[in-house]
């Protein structure tokens, strides 16, 4: 009796032990200081009713300068497991200034993913990006949305409105879920939320952040919805020979179901837009799946790998560190706006404040996050 | 519908975790109650909605 009185006490304090680390992460405050360009901070559940109050209704950041023009969507944290893109849209809204047009950025497009991390995976809970104020600490996030917040999967998934099936853990993939469904579960009603607000808010080009394994093949890529096409191949141009890094299209297949970059442009006037930076440690091959790995990108196995032909992107003992992620996409959407403004003078957006590839490298990712301590209550707000 | 299912399956969750509570208690092997505990864990976590 004594022994089995033991054994359970050990298994109450293990609980404990794991249950308070499950809680922290899940519930750790992630500061934003809003940054000059911000006019506003709307709710997602404005735009849908049914997603108010849950733990997807995300902040939407509106930037707006003085002058009238066009409307750009910044989508982070589609998948928080893929750092680098919310952290490029974290400096959009903390230090872009609008001079003519409108930026709204979302940092955490599905915020329930964000606050759980790969089952069975050993993912970190946290990651801290250094600064010269001591260094701000993000939640590590998952591909898929909570399980505590939408649960069973299904045997199979049946996206809305193609009936396509697709992989049943998919269901909790906001990047499989568009346009979303207005009566489904909660990652079909955050995209349904995420398809209105691009609607009522008449969004001209819709950019969602990604990262992918270096097994994956779209990568280091611009993944354009046909009506952005154009736009897509000219970025890639001028950014492969101005920015000091290479970037590719892709079209956005049509026989894929649920993709930003497929449904939105299908469901909306928007022009739809994704892009892909390379992040080891998302590939299957990887050694020890912690910090140090997510931050700098360097992993000898990924390495073997790609001597052995088996990747989609170089790598070297430089590893692809998250200052040359981070500074790839914010490269890539002032150039996409350079051209798009170029084009379209009545709905141009113009842009400054947000550092490109080489300044990101150079000075690092925390040189641009604020420091929350010295911020004005009004300027500060949490994902 | 997806609420009411939802609910069945933490239902379910609460009986398997009381069969092996009470799988537990019939033991008389310390391995075999350790790997019993350990498998609770998840389970507990699950109702207490923490993991």
């Amino acid at each position: 009796m004594i022994r089995k009185a033991g054994i359970a006490i050990l298994g109450a304090v293990l609980s404990v032990f794991a249950g308070a680390s499950f809680y922290r992460s899940r519930h750790l405050h992630e500061p934003v200081v809003l940054g000059p360009g911000v006019r506003k901070v709307v709710k997602l559940g404005d735009y849908f009713a049914p997603v108010k109050g849950t733990v997807n209704d995300a902040n939407v950041y509106v930037l707006e300068g003085k002058e009238p023009g066009g409307t750009i969507l910044l989508l982070g944290g589609t998948h928080p497991e893929e750092p680098a893109g919310r952290l490029a849209a974290w400096i959009f809204a903390e230090n872009a200034v609008i001079a003519r047009g409108r930026i709204l950025v979302i940092l955490s497009a599905n915020r329930s993913a964000t606050t759980v991390t790969r089952l069975g995976g050993a993912y970190p809970p946290d990651f801290t990006i250094p600064t010269a104020w001591g260094g701000q600490t993000f939640r590590m996030g998952d591909r898929w949305s909570n399980p505590l917040d939408q649960w069973p999967d299904p045997e199979v998934y049946l996206h809305y409105p193609t009936r396509q099936e697709l992989a049943y853990v998919d269901i909790r993939n906001l990047n499989r879920a568009f346009p979303g469904r207005p009566n489904g579960t909660l990652t079909e009603r955050t995209c349904f939320a995420i398809t209105e607000l691009i609607r009522r808010e008449k969004v001209d080009i819709a950019i969602d952040f990604h990262e992918a394994e270096l097994q994956y093949p779209v990568i280091s890529t611009i993944v354009a919805h046909e009506k952005g096409a154009d736009l897509a191949a000219a970025a890639s141009m001028f950014i492969s020979s101005m920015e000091g890094f290479s970037i590719g299209v892709e079209n956005s297949p049509k026989a894929l179901r649920g993709l930003s970059h497929r449904e939105i442009g299908d469901a909306t006037d928007a022009i739809s837009l994704l892009l892909e930076a390379p992040e080891p440690f998302l590939d299957a091959t990887r050694g020890r799946t912690n910090r140090a790995l997510l931050l700098t990108g360097k992993d000898e196995f990924v390495v073997r790998a790609g001597k052995r032909g088996l990747l989609f992107e170089k790598i070297d003992e430089n590893g692809w560190p998250i200052d040359v992620r981070v500074g790839r996409h914010t490269s890539t959407v002032l150039q996409l706006l350079e051209i798009w403004s170029a084009d379209h003078a009545d709905k141009a957006v113009e842009v400054s404040g947000v550092p490109r590839y080489g300044e990101v490298i150079g000075k690092g990712t925390g040189a641009f996050l604020k420091d929350p301590k010295t911020a004005a209550p009004a300027k500060l707000v949490y994902e | 519908m997806d609420t009411i299912v939802t609910l069945l399956y933490y239902l379910l969750t609460a009986a398997i975790a009381v069969l092996l509570v009470r799988n537990f208690l019939k033991r008389k092997n310390w391995q075999e109650e350790v790997l019993y505990i350990i498998i609770l864990i998840p389970f507990v976590l699950r109702l207490l909605r923490l993991k």
